[in-house]
């Protein structure tokens, strides 16, 4: 019994940096339609922005934390005022291109900046080297995953009060379902656009960053994001809450998968669950049947 | 002055000339209608004034400002509202979200005090709230204020388009085709809202329209179009029996 619960609050905590790579995903694709393939090569940028500001420049770790989060929020608008908003309008195809393309470019150029040894980022979390877990009872929780877990629920917070209560959230909000009536409402759809970049490439700095204690910063962390695709179809691609609940679930199942199942299934378990996900429910746990008018 | 002014406007999609050389200028307080067969280029004026377009040639002017290369997002903050044809609400939202939506252009509060929901954020809220009650008394719709525009039937659904339409507290309204898909009744209670419209609120309506009783009733100046061009202007009953409208209609 102490085993399961010390898996599932690993698998809860893997699950949370899942839940937020595919609330990245979600968000884009909720208020753009644009599926953005290079989310997991943000989550890797943002680590190694993270690694620069306070590994290299021995910046305060908070003081870093933010600032990789700042630099990132820019580059993603920027990444959709300079690769995406040209492109718009254009098949889907060309879109999903491009951003497999950056996701590629990306990594590359990371490499030529960062090298590729692991890097690793100091956190306060651990408080030395030889006693960085909590225990309750027997139950021994290592730091970095409660930190990711406060850090996610923390996040989820702000981002809900964002999206329900300030008129920049409820302006997203309107320009995801109806582009052209959000225009007439005086709604700045381009602006939102970028913004909604910017907080998904936010999103994805904060996960890359609460991840590098336990996996390193290296440049093929990003493949992350493909395991986040499941979490992201799970929850019913299109649904905020739904990514969340789905990553989590992806992350315990994986977890309890590597713990009980004989090697090689942690690995395949979240694509199993994708796959019977389309079969018996392809509108995910929370999704929504929305059809377009023709 | 005139409250809004299209001067010699043009539009052309390649050799496809959609507007030509189209001029007519809407007065303070009245119904100005645009009529014509299908393809005349109806839709395509109200596309340019709510900036969808760019015109080819021609300015837009409203109260004396020349609105030509606005950005879209800006019309609503100046007091041009619209609705359309097919109907673009936000569809799974209720009635009343949708309402607030319009408000959205009147919002000046910002992010910092939104999330903190201070006392100010709280007024203008009840502000709002209460701009928006007045749209749904004023068009009978406090029995679906809180249910999703997805459920609604279609006659609503056109109705709640005018309530959100005049939650921006527009000056002049644009009505594409308010009575497409209504049925007699439904085109009946229109015909009285936008008169209301009209005389309650003291705001200017530009509308383009198939329906020629609805036209009839409620319009004080008509303007035909044919192929981009502009046939006839006056009254509905001089327009209706200018040789050339009859002819467009006709075919003959």
């Amino acid at each position: 019994m102490l085993d399961f619960i010390q898996q599932l609050v690993n698998g809860i905590a893997l699950g949370c940096v899942y839940g937020l790579i595919a609330l990245g995903f979600v968000l884009i694709y909720k208020a753009t339609e644009v599926v953005n393939f290079a989310q997991g090569e943000l989550l890797m940028l943002g680590g190694f922005f993270a690694f620069t500001f306070i590994t290299f420049m021995g910046l305060n770790y908070w003081i870093g934390f933010l600032l990789a989060v700042i630099c990132m929020a820019l580059l993603g608008s920027t990444i959709e005022r300079v690769v995406v908003r040209p492109i718009l309008g254009y098949p889907q195809f060309s879109i999903v291109m491009a951003t497999i393309g950056l996701g590629f470019f990306a990594r590359s150029v990371a490499g030529m900046i960062w090298g590729t040894d692991d890097l690793k980022i100091d956190t306060p979390f651990s408080r030395s080297v030889t006693e960085n877990v909590v225990r309750i009872g027997s139950l021994v929780i290592a730091d970095d995953k409660i930190s990711i877990i406060v850090a996610t629920v923390l996040l989820c917070i702000v981002l809900y009060l964002f999206f329900s209560r300030t008129r920049m959230g409820i302006a997203m909000q309107a320009t995801s379902q109806n582009m052209l009536a959000a225009y007439y409402m005086g709604i700045p759809v381009k602006r939102v656009f970028s913004l909604i970049w910017a907080i998904s490439a936010a999103v994805a700095c904060f996960a890359g960053i609460l991840l590098a204690p336990s996996t390193l910063i290296h440049t093929n962390v990003g493949f992350i994001g493909l395991k986040a695709f499941p979490a992201a179809v799970l929850g019913g691609f299109g649904s905020i809450p739904g990514a969340l609940v789905g990553g989590i679930i992806i992350g315990v199942i994986e977890q309890l998968a590597g713990f009980y199942l004989p090697q090689g299934f942690k690995d395949v378990a979240a694509y199993i669950v994708l796959l019977l996900v389309l079969w018996f429910k392809p509108d995910g746990l929370f999704g929504m049947k929305m059809r377009k008018k023709v | 002055m005139s409250l809004f002014q299209v001067d010699n406007i043009s539009l052309h999609f390649g050799g496809l000339r959609a507007v030509d050389d189209v001029s007519f200028a809407v007065e303070k307080g009245e119904v100005f209608t645009i009529i014509g067969p299908n393809g005349a280029g109806k839709t395509s004026i109200f596309n340019l004034i709510s900036r969808l377009y760019n015109p080819t040639a021609g300015t837009l002017t409203f109260e004396g400002q020349d609105i030509t290369k606005l950005p879209p997002h800006e019309i609503a903050t100046l007091g041009i509202a619209r609705t359309f044809q097919n109907i673009e609400l936000f569809e799974n939202a209720s009635v009343l979200a949708n309402l607030l939506v319009g408000r959205h252009c009147h919002t000046t509060t910002n992010v910092l005090t939104e999330l903190l929901f201070l006392p100010s954020v709280r007024k203008a809220e009840l502000a709002h709230r209460r701009a928006v009650e007045q749209v749904i008394e004023f068009l009978g719709l406090q029995k679906y204020r809180d249910m999703l525009i997805a459920g609604l039937p279609y006659g609503v659904r056109k109705v709640c388009e005018v309530a959100r339409a005049l939650c921006t507290e527009p000056k002049l309204l644009l009505l594409d085709e308010p009575s497409s898909g209504l049925n007699v009744e439904e085109t009946s209670d229109m015909a009285f809202w936008i008169t209301d419209i009209k005389k309650e609120l003291g705001i200017t309506v530009l509308m383009v329209e198939h329906d020629m009783t609805l036209v009839n009733r409620v319009s004080d100046r008509v303007l035909a179009l044919n192929y981009g061009k502009v046939l006839a202007g006056g009254t509905p009953a001089q327009v209706q029996s200018h040789p050339d409208v009859i002819a467009a209609y006709l075919g003959g």
